[in-house]
C-alpha cells in the first residue's frame, strides 16, 4: 500500500491550511501549534502527521520538543496549477475503471 | 512517483495532452465512452443526448441537490471508429470559454490493458490556461472559504 499522501488532499482541509499559515513565518513546537486551535490535541497531532507525511512540514527534534517548519520546495509544488486538473481527471478515470470492472463482473 | 494519468501542457501552446493506462480491455474502455448509461455513471452527469456517429451530437447536464443546473456541455461528433477513435467538439454552455476540439484515441496494450490518449485543441493559449486553472481555482476558493469560516468561528 502506498502511504504517500496527496499534497492537495492535505491542503484541502482548512485546519491543515491554518497550520501551514502558522508555521510559515517561524517553526513551532506541536504544543504551540495545538494551542492555536480549539481542536483536541490528538486531532492536531493527526493533522501534523499528515502534513509531515506529504512533506509539507519538516519535523526537527530540539531537546524534548519537536519543532515543525515549512518545506518550501513542497510548497512550490502546490504552485503547479496543472496538478488539480490532473487529479480531477485521474479521479474520473479511476471511477471509469471501477464502473467498467463492476460491469465486467456482471454487477 | 509515476502517475497513471498524465497531463502535458507545453508553455505557450494552445493544446493539451492527457494520457491514461487502464486495467481494462480496450473494448470496455471504449464502451465507457460509447454508451450513455456508462458515461452517466463515471462522469456523474446526466446524458441528455449521445449520438455516437459521424455528424452526431451530444449534450450532458449536471444538477446540484436542489435541481439547479450547475454544468451543461455539448458538442458534435466528427469521427467515431469503435475501439479506436472519437473526434468531437466540446463546449461548456453559459461559460466564457470557446469551443474546443478533442481527439480521443483508444489503444490495446494487452488483452487486459489499454491506453487512452486525449489531444485537445483550444482557441487560444489563454483559453487553454484558463481551462487548466479551473480545478485549481475552485480548490483554492473552497479551502479559502472554509479557512475563513474556521477563523470566524474562533472569534
Amino acid at each position: 500500500m502506498n502511504l504517500r499522501r496527496d499534497v492537495f488532499q492535505a491542503i484541502a482541509d482548512p485546519t491543515r491550511r491554518a497550520i501551514l499559515f502558522l508555521v510559515a513565518t517561524q517553526s513551532m513546537s506541536a504544543g504551540t501549534i495545538a494551542a492555536n486551535f480549539d481542536t483536541a490535541r490528538p486531532t492536531v497531532s493527526r493533522h501534523l502527521k499528515i502534513l509531515t507525511e506529504c512533506e509539507l512540514l519538516k519535523p526537527e527534534q530540539s531537546g524534548r520538543e519537536v519543532y515543525y517548519h515549512l518545506n518550501p520546495e513542497k510548497m512550490k509544488a502546490i504552485a503547479d496549477f496543472v496538478e488539480p486538473f490532473r487529479k480531477l481527471w485521474d479521479d474520473r478515470f479511476n471511477k471509469l475503471e471501477s464502473v467498467m470492472k463492476a460491469y465486467e463482473r456482471g454487477l | 512517483m509515476e502517475h497513471k494519468t498524465k497531463v502535458r501542457a507545453e508553455e505557450g501552446r494552445q493544446e493539451l495532452f492527457i494520457t491514461r493506462e487502464f486495467d481494462l480491455p480496450v473494448e470496455l474502455l471504449f464502451k465507457a465512452y460509447a454508451e450513455a448509461d456508462f458515461v452517466a455513471r463515471w462522469m456523474g452527469t446526466k446524458v441528455l443526448k449521445l449520438e455516437n456517429k459521424t455528424h452526431g451530437s451530444w449534450q450532458y447536464e449536471t444538477k446540484d441537490g436542489e435541481g439547479k443546473v450547475v454544468f451543461r456541455a455539448n458538442g458534435t461528433i466528427h469521427e467515431f471508429i469503435p475501439n479506436r477513435k472519437i473526434v468531437r467538439t466540446f463546449e461548456m454552455e453559459h461559460a466564457p470559454f470557446s469551443v474546443q476540439l478533442e481527439f480521443l484515441e483508444f489503444k490495446k496494450l494487452t488483452d487486459r490493458t489499454s491506453m487512452l490518449s486525449i489531444h485537445t485543441v483550444f482557441r487560444s493559449v489563454q483559453h487553454r490556461d484558463d481551462m487548466l486553472k479551473l480545478p485549481f481555482a475552485y480548490g483554492i476558493n473552497m479551502a479559502h472559504n472554509r479557512l475563513e469560516d474556521i477563523m470566524a468561528g474562533r472569534e
